[in-house]
């Protein structure tokens, strides 16, 4: 197996989980009801189970750090997230939005990943399936609800997060140099498979909410070169603050 | 001094006319979604049982909190959630139909003489292996 190839690619994937439980996590105490509040928050913690096993992945076959050291010690344009998970959560309708989108993705990209000849990414990727079923459950019932069942304004409001965040959620399949040895080792599909899938899934979903798929856009990508929008930086240094004063505290 | 109007002083105290020229207004709609019971079901197979309930627009969102607020700690594998308004129930007051007086011990299971017949059985075929 490719090494450097997998471990871009299980990086990328660990950063993107971790970059959105944390701003789903910015949701924790504000949600628009109680029960829906809990719900959000308990998605955010699971996001975090996913980053944290595959950090724990690459630590212990890849010879990356530790976890911690993964999660939290690392720069900016060391960061392989997209932007797509930068961006701050505005409304409860672009967070919703942004929700389901990625959650198609991680649904698509896993149930996939159940076949990796990479075994402990198989084994997680059987692990953790129930838990992405719930997640993509949770975030289209809430849009075909608020889409379908709701009000002119839910729905337009709705339409217009989709046709922002549109360009930024197509940034979640950027190709790379060392994906070809992995889709040749049986390891992924390959990033334009799992795009497929994705715009497949996603579209029945926003015909069941009522909500047309915008038009092709081009994607917006460089984060998994590096380049980050200016969302990042303000949220590592609130998320790494603890672990910067003290990198082997406990809590 | 207020006049006595009813035998009941609610209806005295709240000035409600006996006999009003118009009907009512009607109350105006509550600010709060209704409420849905929900039953958890703790294995295949097992009884479903009430846990508590939950606020939601209706039963497709009900489901969904349902599963966060009763489905996230211990062993799940079903729910079931209903419209409160929808379960029908006896007044409390009324418990009292369920009291019966003791001397019917011919109602209960306890009372059959089956038992009798069953240990004479297990004695008989004991007898017989022996």
């Amino acid at each position: 197996m490719n090494r450097d190839a997998a471990k871009d690619l299980l990086t990328r994937m660990a950063d993107d989980v971790l970059i959105l439980a944390h701003r789903h996590s910015e949701w924790t105490g504000l949600g628009p009801l109680l029960e829906e509040d809990i719900a959000f928050s308990s998605v955010a913690q699971d996001k975090l189970g996913h980053a944290q096993a595959l950090y724990a992945i690459m630590h212990e076959h890849l010879g990356a750090p530790e976890p911690d050291a993964m999660a939290f010690g690392r720069s900016e344009p060391e960061m392989r997230c997209c932007h797509f998970v930068e961006l701050p959560n505005g409304e409860y309708d672009f967070s919703l939005i942004r929700h389901m989108l990625f959650d198609a993705s991680e649904y698509v990209r896993w149930s996939a990943l159940r076949e990796s000849s990479f075994e402990p990414l198989a084994k997680l990727a059987h692990k953790i399936h129930g838990e992405l079923k719930y997640h993509l459950y949770h975030a289209q019932t809430w849009v075909i609800q608020l889409g379908a069942n709701g009000s002119e304004e839910s729905k337009a409001r709705l339409q217009s997060a989709l046709n922002e965040a549109w360009p930024y959620a197509l940034g979640l399949f950027e190709a790379r140099n060392g994906d070809a040895d992995l889709i040749n080792e049986g390891v992924f599909p390959g990033e334009d498979f799992l795009r497929g899938q994705w715009e497949l899934l996603v579209h029945g979903i926003l015909t069941k909410a009522g909500l047309t798929m915008p038009d092709e856009f081009a994607a917006i990508l460089g984060g998994r070169d590096g380049y980050h929008s200016e969302h990042l930086n303000p949220l590592l240094v609130e998320m790494t603050e603890v672990y910067r004063i003290d990198p082997s505290a406990q809590w | 001094m207020a006049t006595i109007v009813s035998l009941d002083p609610r209806v005295t105290r709240m000035k409600i006319e006996q006999e009003p020229a118009s009907a009512p207004e009607p109350k105006a709609e509550l600010d709060q979604f209704p409420t849905f019971e929900v039953f958890h079901q703790e294995r295949t197979g097992a009884h479903h049982v009430h846990v508590g309930s939950v606020h939601a627009p209706n039963a497709d969102l009900a489901l969904l909190v349902a599963k966060e607020q009763y489905g996230r700690r211990g062993q799940t594998v079903n729910l079931w959630v209903v419209n409160t308004r929808d379960v029908v129930t006896m007044s409390a007051e009324d418990s009292d139909i369920f009291v019966t007086t003791p001397e019917k011990n011919y109602r209960d299971v306890g009372a059959y003489m089956v038992r009798n017949k069953v240990e004479a059985y297990k004695k008989q075929q004991g007898e017989k292996q022996a």
